[in-house]
């Protein structure tokens, strides 16, 4: 499986900078700025770790997550959810369609890392 | 004796001061306890009957609960008293002794200055708890705010994850520190943008306002509750409307209950014309088809729309949307449908079929939309504008327009579904849209130019919506 992060973020610039900071701690990264076919990315090449954005444009991270989820080949892969929302009611949908963590916006650097660094299954 | 707006803080004071909960007042009353909050919290205007009921389950006249029945400084001491008992004090210091209210004459005859001090406070936090529920409210409710504070943060997000790459002293190749600056200076023109267009948002919605609901918001709320029906207007036999209004303690308002009177004349009217089961069986039949039930009831499609919007729930109807506007454009009936945002104030997005179809009265329009929200949906559209003043010579046409929304997933007809859908959004304030020949005022959210633009024009608009044959 590599070292390989699929960023599903339509935010170019955070995206970006997601991408040097995982870079430089030798992550392969990847961004995928577009909800609607995120699932079928994730599908055709599984990732280490998914950081994957709740408001996109096309289709909504809770729907790709769900998506993921009740397929086998993505079922295990690692979901690290990305939001700006950050209410209760958000933490609890995405642990119920199955996130492995769920990290606010805006967030520190170092915890992103971090949050890589423990998810990914390498 | 006037009705002010804090007739609901005075119901809520003597409520706790008695040691009730909200929900035992509610039952005692016959109303639901959300109903009973949005009162005590001076959003809704209390209908005589119900203010009648309330004072007699506390014990008390009518006129207490009403503005002159004791002095503003001691009915403010009350409610301050109350909230104590009520709270327990800060939380922080321990628990006070319940006021004293059976002296609180005397306190107020021997220490009139600080009577006033309680007062004044107790004034205070009552006008800034209205504005943190007007706010709470907008929140959930206006689409303006949340879509505000999703753009705010995601710039915020950019700028402090660059920021921090920047300062932490690692070696940086040149052409990505160039980038970073250059995506840092962007993003706090954005961050910059964002924040002014909200603040001046807010500053214009800053003014003093009652707290109490507008006679439309008041009748929508009503209706939304009964999930847009009313089993009262399908009877065959007459119905005394004015009394069916009059019974609706939630339309207390006399504005709200002379413009519930004027939309139950009309489903009534609207539903005479398609009784209820011959209108599901015709759905049911050929689903949201407008053209088809005009013709089969022999009404006009603007009845056809209301009617279509005030069926029963369930039964595998489908939900559907419906807006009306007047000739000046303003949103005079709301039915909201999910995935599709209806602006609660200023004008909605002027590429909306519903206004089209005021500039070309008597002209059906049928069209496939999309939404610009990020997370998109489409709808199939109906929209009809006609004359709904007497037609007389030398009088002026009143125009009425209206928009009935279908979701796709529940499209009936084909036609005008291969037509590339007419990206439309709530306004222009929201609306992400770039290069949008209809936008009137710039939008709060930066994303404008990447790769929208365009299709929000009135080429697509041309493009995608047809006459319905």
């Amino acid at each position: 499986m590599g070292k390989r992060v699929l960023v599903i973020e339509d935010e170019a610039n955070i995206s970006e900078a997601i991408r040097f900071i995982l870079s430089r701690d030798g992550w392969e990264v990847e961004i995928h700025p577009d909800g609607t076919d995120a699932a079928s990315v994730v599908t055709a090449c599984p990732p280490s770790l998914v950081i994957l954005d709740v408001m996109l444009p096309g289709r909504s991270g809770f729907d790709i997550l769900r998506s993921l989820r009740e397929a086998e080949p993505t079922r295990a892969v690692p979901v690290l959810m990305l939001t700006a929302k950050g209410q209760a009611a958000d933490r609890e949908l995405a642990a119920r369609f199955g996130a492995t963590r769920f990290m606010t916006k805006p967030f520190a650097n170092a915890d992103l890392l971090a949050a890589v660094r423990d998810l990914a299954v390498t | 004796m006037p009705r002010s707006a804090l007739t609901g803080t005075r119901i809520r004071a003597r409520r706790t001061a008695s040691g009730l909960r909200q929900a035992d007042l509610a039952r005692m009353v016959g109303v639901s306890p959300s109903y009973l909050n949005l009162i005590e919290h001076n959003r809704r205007n209390v209908a005589p009957d119900l203010l009648h009921k309330l004072a007699g389950a506390l014990g008390i006249a009518p006129e207490d609960l009403l503005e002159g029945g004791e002095s503003a400084v001691m009915e403010a001491a009350r409610a301050a008293a109350a909230w104590v008992t009520a709270h327990g004090g800060d939380g922080a210091a321990p628990a006070p002794d319940a006021p004293e209210l059976e002296r609180i004459e005397e306190f107020l005859g021997r220490f009139p200055g600080w009577a006033m001090v309680v007062a004044a406070m107790q004034r205070r936090v009552e006008e800034l708890e209205r504005v943190v529920e007007q706010l709470s409210d907008r929140m959930a409710h206006d689409p303006y705010l949340p879509a505000a504070l999703h753009e705010i943060v995601s710039a915020v997000t950019s700028v402090q994850s660059t920021a921090a790459i920047l300062a932490d002293g690692e070696d940086i190749a040149p052409e990505w520190r160039r980038k970073f600056h250059a995506n840092m200076l962007a993003d706090s023109v954005r961050l910059a943008d964002g924040a002014e267009a909200l603040v001046n948002y807010l500053d214009a919605s800053n003014t003093r306002e009652t707290g109490l609901a507008a006679p439309q918001e008041e009748v929508e709320a009503w209706l939304a509750a009964r999930d847009y029906h009313i089993p009262e207007i399908e009877a065959q036999a007459p119905v005394d409307l004015r009394a069916l209004v009059a019974a609706q303690v939630e339309i207390a308002s006399d504005a709200a209950r002379s413009l519930a009177l004027r939309w139950l004349t009309r489903f009534r009217a609207d539903a005479r014309a398609m009784p209820l089961e011959p209108m599901l069986a015709a759905v049911a039949e050929h689903g949201v088809a407008p053209a088809r039930l005009s013709r089969q009831f022999g009404v006009p499609l603007d009845r056809v729309f209301r009617r279509l919007a005030v069926l029963p729930p369930g039964q595998g109807l489908p939900a559907l949307g419906l807006v009306l506007c007047d000739g000046s454009g303003t949103l005079t009936f709301r039915r909201p449908v999910e995935g599709f945002a209806l602006p609660r104030f200023g004008g909605a997005c002027p590429l909306w079929p519903l206004y089209q179809a005021l500039l070309r009265p008597l002209q059906p329009i049928h069209a496939q939309l999309v939404t610009s929200a990020r997370i998109a949906q489409q709808f199939e559209v109906f929209a009809y504008a006609s004359n709904v003043a007497e037609t007389r010579f030398d009088a002026p046409a009143v125009i009425e327009a209206g928009m009935l929304l279908v979701p796709a997933s529940l499209r009936t007809q084909t036609a005008g579904a291969a037509r590339a859908p007419l990206r439309v959004g709530p306004s222009c304030r929201i609306c992400p849209e770039a290069g949008c020949p209809a936008r009137r005022e710039p939008s709060i959210l930066a994303r404008v130019g990447d790769g929208n633009a365009g299709q929000g024009g009135t080429g697509a608009a041309a493009a995608s919506m047809r006459s319905e044959g």
